[in-house]
């Protein structure tokens, strides 16, 4: 009985989470005397997964498909579990795997724990240690079903290499009309630039930039550290920025390696949502925003003056370490 | 179309988090209880398909009495009626499965709940229902057009948007986008009367059991001192940032 280990990709290339997940599903399988199949859809080379402990892929490969669909990724990776009898199930936290993991959580009538940091405790009981009160407590939890399925937090276990011979395995599940009753209409995804889910830093701006005319700097240190762009609630709120870059507890979660507030005071429900991060780092005017008790690194002074002097020193050293 | 919003009673936002008996039970000493902030742009949304649409529509909580203050605020924002199910919510299988009773028991077409809660985060049991009543099934969902038996959602994924089409019966895990925060209704004296004359029932719980059990809690570890750095120098922000945080 094997850990499943779902692995995620976009473009034929395997995202940097489903290594992260391969790399835990491989701790849990030490832990159990097991080993890990992998169960890959329109997925990379396989054998990247074999770097990370994966001794065995499930490939499959169905035109049908190409664009995610929760209900039917759920049903494929349910039927992969039970090929595998698999007990252990684990996936990733990305916004598809949150979507599909509740589907596949009841298909396999599994206990589910989301938001999880670390190796379970222990496997009898088996007991997860997840993120609660938006990263501002821990819970550890005993999963009780027979199945378990695991959603592992971005970034808290990190990429462990474990070179290991990946066999590969075409697998065919059968789907059925039922399985596509929500359909893609249509995405509007932004090519080429890094986003808050995926991004190793994350550069924000909060009210402190004054206005929407001004995210162009917060934009080039973006570009200059090929980091993503978010920003904070009332910024979000008063139509400065998109929705979607909202970070904080009723927005996206953050948990890059390196956060950098720009202008942002610090909320409670803002720090919480980006405390999975690392590295923080704030610019700001004001020596006693509260941002600066929670942060590793920090500038009092003018963003207007600091982030220019910031970029432009940045591509000095990004030219000298190039 | 019958509409159900399921509504979790949780921390106000700015709420601090601590816990008793040995870390096992969260403390609601102090504590401020809402409306789960993703609920109610849920809410919100609901609301307009009631004004403009003549859509019915009930709220439904699972917990004990004390939630009730909070389906209270519901009916006064507008719901016709409130339910809750008399139990203790500690696992998010066991709740969609009461959900999934009562969505079943009242013949809903349109379930809106939120993403997830803001206190365990779980962002699964709004999935679960929909898995276990056969109904469609949209997450993080920023926008919902209903027309007769068909609904289009827009749902955020990571790095943009994606549109969708299905059809009714459909449970969503709503956000902010639903409906824009400047939307949200504070309840009028006159709700706040009505409300007291609305329905509340409470019914019992289905037979479940339990799929998880939380065993304890711990608080972070505290942070370490903030090292500043002069605005003269950012050199030596990016020095720190490269040989000792070893980020970029």
């Amino acid at each position: 009985m094997p850990v499943l280990v779902y692995t995620e990709s976009e473009q034929g290339k395997f995202k940097k989470i489903a290594l992260e997940a391969t790399s835990y599903a491989k701790g849990v399988a030490d832990m159990l005397g097991t080993t890990v199949t992998a169960v890959s859809i329109n997925g990379g080379d396989a054998s990247e997964l074999g770097t990370y402990g994966a001794s065995k892929v499930l490939q499959v490969s169905d035109s049908k498909l190409e664009q995610f669909n929760a209900k039917a990724y759920a049903d494929a990776i349910a039927q992969a579990a039970q090929n595998e009898s698999a007990k252990v199930v684990i996936i990733s936290s990305s916004a598809n795997a949150k979507f599909l993991a509740p589907l596949l959580a009841v298909q396999l009538n599994a206990s589910y724990a989301p938001n999880v940091v670390a190796l379970p405790e222990g496997t009898s009981p088996f007991v997860v240690k997840s993120n609660v009160f938006t990263n501002k407590a821990f819970a550890k939890a005993e999963l009780k079903s027979d199945t378990k399925l695991i959603g592992l937090s971005k970034n808290a276990y990190g990429l462990k290499e474990n070179p290991t011979t990946a066999a590969t395995e075409d697998f065919s599940p059968s789907l059925s009309d039922a399985d596509f009753s929500v359909k893609v209409e249509s995405v509007d995804k932004v090519t080429g630039k890094a986003t808050i889910a995926d991004a190793e830093i994350v550069v924000s701006g909060g009210r402190g930039l004054k206005g929407p005319e001004n995210w162009g700097m917060i934009e080039e240190l973006a570009e200059v550290l090929g980091a993503a762009t978010a920003c904070s609630k009332p910024v979000s709120d008063m139509g400065w920025r998109p929705h979607g870059e909202h970070v904080g507890q009723t927005g996206k979660p953050v948990a890059s390696n390196l956060y950098i507030a720009i202008g942002i005071s610090g909320a409670i429900q803002h720090l919480a949502g980006i405390s999975s991060s690392k590295v923080k780092v704030v610019i700001n005017n004001d020596p006693e925003a509260p941002f600066f008790k929670a942060a590793d690194y920090g500038i009092v002074g003018d963003a207007f003056e600091v982030v220019p002097k910031l970029i432009e020193k940045l591509k000095e050293f990004k030219a000298n370490n190039a | 179309m019958k509409i159900l919003v399921c509504i979790s009673h949780v921390p106000d936002t700015t709420s601090k988090i601590n816990f008793t008996d040995n870390n096992t039970q969260f403390d609601t000493n102090g504590v401020q209880f809402v409306i789960n902030p993703n609920d109610e742009f849920g809410l919100t949304r609901a609301m307009w398909f009631k004004e403009k649409q003549g859509a019915t529509l009930h709220v439904v909580n699972v917990g004990g009495p004390e939630t009730e203050p909070t389906l209270r605020k519901a009916l006064a924002i507008g719901a016709d009626e409130a339910i809750r199910v008399n139990a203790t919510p500690t696992d998010g299988f066991f709740v969609a499965k009461q959900l999934a009773a009562v969505m079943q028991e009242g013949g809903y077409d349109l379930v809106i709940a939120g993403r997830e809660s803001i206190d365990y985060n779980g962002g699964m049991v709004p999935g679960m229902l929909a898995s276990i009543t056969g109904a469609n099934f949209v997450n993080t969902c920023i926008s919902l057009e209903v027309d007769g038996n068909n609904a289009k959602a827009i749902r955020e994924i990571d790095g943009g948007k994606e549109t969708l089409s299905t059809t009714l019966p459909l449970v969503i895990g709503g956000q902010k986008g639903l409906v824009e925060e400047s939307d949200l209704r504070i309840p009028n004296m006159r709700g706040i009367m009505q409300a007291r004359q609305k329905p509340l029932k409470v019914v019992e719980a289905a037979d479940a059991e339990n799929t998880t059990q939380i065993t304890g809690y711990e608080k972070p570890a505290p942070k370490g001192a903030v090292k500043m750095v002069d605005a003269d120098n950012v050199e030596e922000l990016i020095n720190l940032l490269h040989n000792e945080a070893k980020v970029i």
